[in-house]
């Protein structure tokens, strides 16, 4: 199947930024305009490509192992659809957020090279092309983490590069080992050659080092350092998309595609990438109790919560695997909701200080309303989106006996439940301060995207089970499916 | 084999200027050392000791080329992470001079305001 929307869903945003960026300097509204058409147009790809059967796209007509291809399976449908819907509610926010920076069209060429990058990672099957589209995205996401040029932005933005880059070396050299052992880098010729070779302790090693580049990525514990600086100090669309996409679109399905496709799966890989699931989700908790920075304790919530889908994928049963990306893609649509409304916030009142807001459901309404939805859901309240996929987890957890594991994720659910409270009592109700009585609700374009991503909360919490059949259970099976990934790519 | 103990050197020199200078632009150098070993190692994986450079002229044999000729993968892929580590170096540069507009100084011990 030669199906052209592959190709189409990395180029088509690569040319349009170029395009935005060289008309920018003419006329300087072109990126709201065309920016969130682009992202339209890409998620009408993405969502059409669900019905689509699996197959690969030969780039430039070059069949593997000679070329590079582009694969369209379960897990690549849903993590598409999971990106695209994230960036375009987030360009849709970003028409009138960014109406107080300066720079306008280089943002959304940043943007949209970010959103390139991320579609690239998604769909190929080269391991080196995986780490070029990585690199793509990733300084992307470091540009635009400082965009606002003050002294925080620039300071988070400088420590999450020099960590970043030193996360894509390890995994150029875990890439250049497997080149070594196999000879190919396409993943699924390295996946075959690996499926014969048995132990091999300069493999162990490759994945060893693929665990640090992604895990860091993804902001595991003990990796998670710049996290908490970066998250908060983007721009808020960036920072919905950073804490709702990027760390797994690079990180978590990077993570699982070379080490469940390519590598295999050794356990002993697993059970570290479960302990550390663990570390994080416990870490990641805890930091955020004690914080008064809205905006930094979403990013604390974002580790644990990255945590809790480690923790599935570390289990290797479908039920967990599945879970996970349950988890995924809820995590995607709530922390995408919850940044872009503390965004909408700190906007309406000029603060990101927990202890400076109060009672804003009486003048924000429908920003409260969403910040209320993305706090229950995140939190696990039945029947919001979030319950599900905690519950599936813990279930997996205790089916795969990993007692102690699910007892942690018991408790830091408590936890979690206990900072959202936090968060729901500090800024929706309570008393209203003075300064803040005459604040308006944000504009149209803005509340658009916290309604529509409330509404994807909402309904794909109560029509679960048609979401599970449909997304999740193919992809965990997809992901288990080792010789099926490599037959369909090579043998046939 | 030396040559690989050599490339790991350079990149324990990369690491520990990246780690123990306070100033920006020693930190950046390290970091390009870092880069630098990681693209020479990518290229030691393809080498053959006193092989041929992969140029296939028109006599050559072909069977006798593949047997000594050291191998052009690599060198290609070097090529791409050389280009994406001359993107991370200019964005480097960039930040350095930005901080140094905003803080006044180079000093990384004084750029922490970021906290807890």
């Amino acid at each position: 199947m030669q199906n052209v929307m592959l190709p189409l869903s990395v180029g088509l945003p690569l040319l349009v930024s170029v395009v935005i960026l060289l008309i920018g300097k003419f006329w300087k509204s072109i990126g709201k305009l065309f920016a969130p058409i682009c992202g339209l147009v890409v998620l009408v790809f993405a969502i059409s490509l669900i019905d689509a059967s699996d197959g690969i796209y030969w780039m430039g007509g070059w069949p593997p192992p000679f070329g590079i291809v582009l694969v369209l399976d379960s897990l690549s449908k849903l993590i598409l659809l999971t990106v695209n819907v994230v960036a375009f509610f987030a360009l849709l926010y970003s028409v009138s957020y960014m109406k107080h920076y300066t720079a306008q069209p280089k943002f959304y060429a940043l943007f949209l090279l970010m959103l390139a990058g991320m579609n690239g990672v998604v769909l190929t099957g080269d391991l080196f092309n995986l780490f070029v589209f990585l690199e793509v995205a990733s300084i992307a996401s470091y540009a635009l983490v400082g965009f606002g040029v003050e002294h925080e932005e620039l300071e988070a933005g400088f420590k999450y590069l020099i960590l970043g880059s030193i996360a894509s070396g390890m995994i150029l050299v875990g890439i250049a080992i497997i080149y070594n052992l196999t000879g190919t880098v396409n993943m699924a010729d390295a996946a075959r050659f690996i499926v014969n070779m048995g132990t091999n302790r300069a493999l162990l090693f490759a994945t060893g080092l693929f665990l640090f580049g992604f895990s860091l990525k993804a902001g595991l514990v003990p990796f998670h350092a710049w996290l908490p600086d970066a998250h908060p100090s983007a721009p808020a669309p960036v920072s919905a998309m950073l804490s709702g996409v990027l760390i797994k679109a690079l990180g978590v399905y990077a993570m699982i595609r070379v080490i469940y496709s390519v590598v295999g799966a050794p356990q002993m890989m697993l059970e570290m990438i479960l302990w550390l699931g663990v570390a994080s989700a416990l870490i990641g908790g805890l930091m955020s109790l004690g914080q008064n920075d809205l905006k930094r304790m979403l990013a604390f919530s974002s580790i644990s919560q990255v945590g809790y889908i480690a923790m599935g994928i570390g289990i290797g049963t479908p039920l967990g695997i599945a879970a996970a990306l349950f988890h995924l893609f809820n995590h995607a649509t709530f922390k995408g909701l919850l940044f872009l409304s503390a965004g909408s916030i700190e906007q309406s009142t000029g603060t990101r200080d927990l202890r400076q807001m109060g009672g804003l459901m009486k003048k924000l309404p429908v920003t409260s309303l969403s910040t209320l939805v993305g706090s229950l859901s995140i939190s696990g309240i039945p029947p919001l989106n979030g319950f599900w996929s905690k519950l599936l987890i813990i279930i997996a957890l205790i089916q795969a006996k990993a007692i102690v594991p699910a007892v942690f994720a018991i408790v830091v659910s408590f936890i979690t439940l206990a900072y959202y409270a936090k968060l729901q009592r500090f800024t929706l109700f309570g008393p209203l301060p003075d300064m803040y009585r005459k604040m308006k609700e944000s504009p149209f374009l803005m509340l658009v995207s916290l309604i529509a991503l409330s509404v994807i909360c909402i309904v794909v919490g109560l029509f679960y089970p048609y979401f599970m059949d449909s997304l999740f259970n193919p992809a965990a099976r997809a992901i288990m499916d080792q010789t099926g990934y490599i037959s369909m790519i090579i043998g046939g | 084999m030396i040559v690989y103990i050599l490339n790991v050197i350079i990149m324990a020199l990369g690491l520990y200027c990246l780690i123990a200078k306070r100033h920006i632009i020693k930190k950046i150098i390290g970091m390009v050392l870092i880069e630098y070993s990681m693209n020479l190692f990518l290229i030691l994986i393809g080498y053959r000791i006193n092989g041929l450079a992969p140029i296939l002229l028109p006599e050559m044999n072909r069977v006798q080329f593949s047997q000594y000729g050291v191998d052009p993968l690599p060198q290609a892929l070097v090529l791409t992470s050389i280009v994406i580590g001359l993107g991370t170096l200019a964005l480097m540069a960039a930040y350095a001079m930005k901080l140094y507009e905003k803080y006044r100084t180079f000093d990384m011990s004084e750029i922490r305001r970021l906290r807890g």
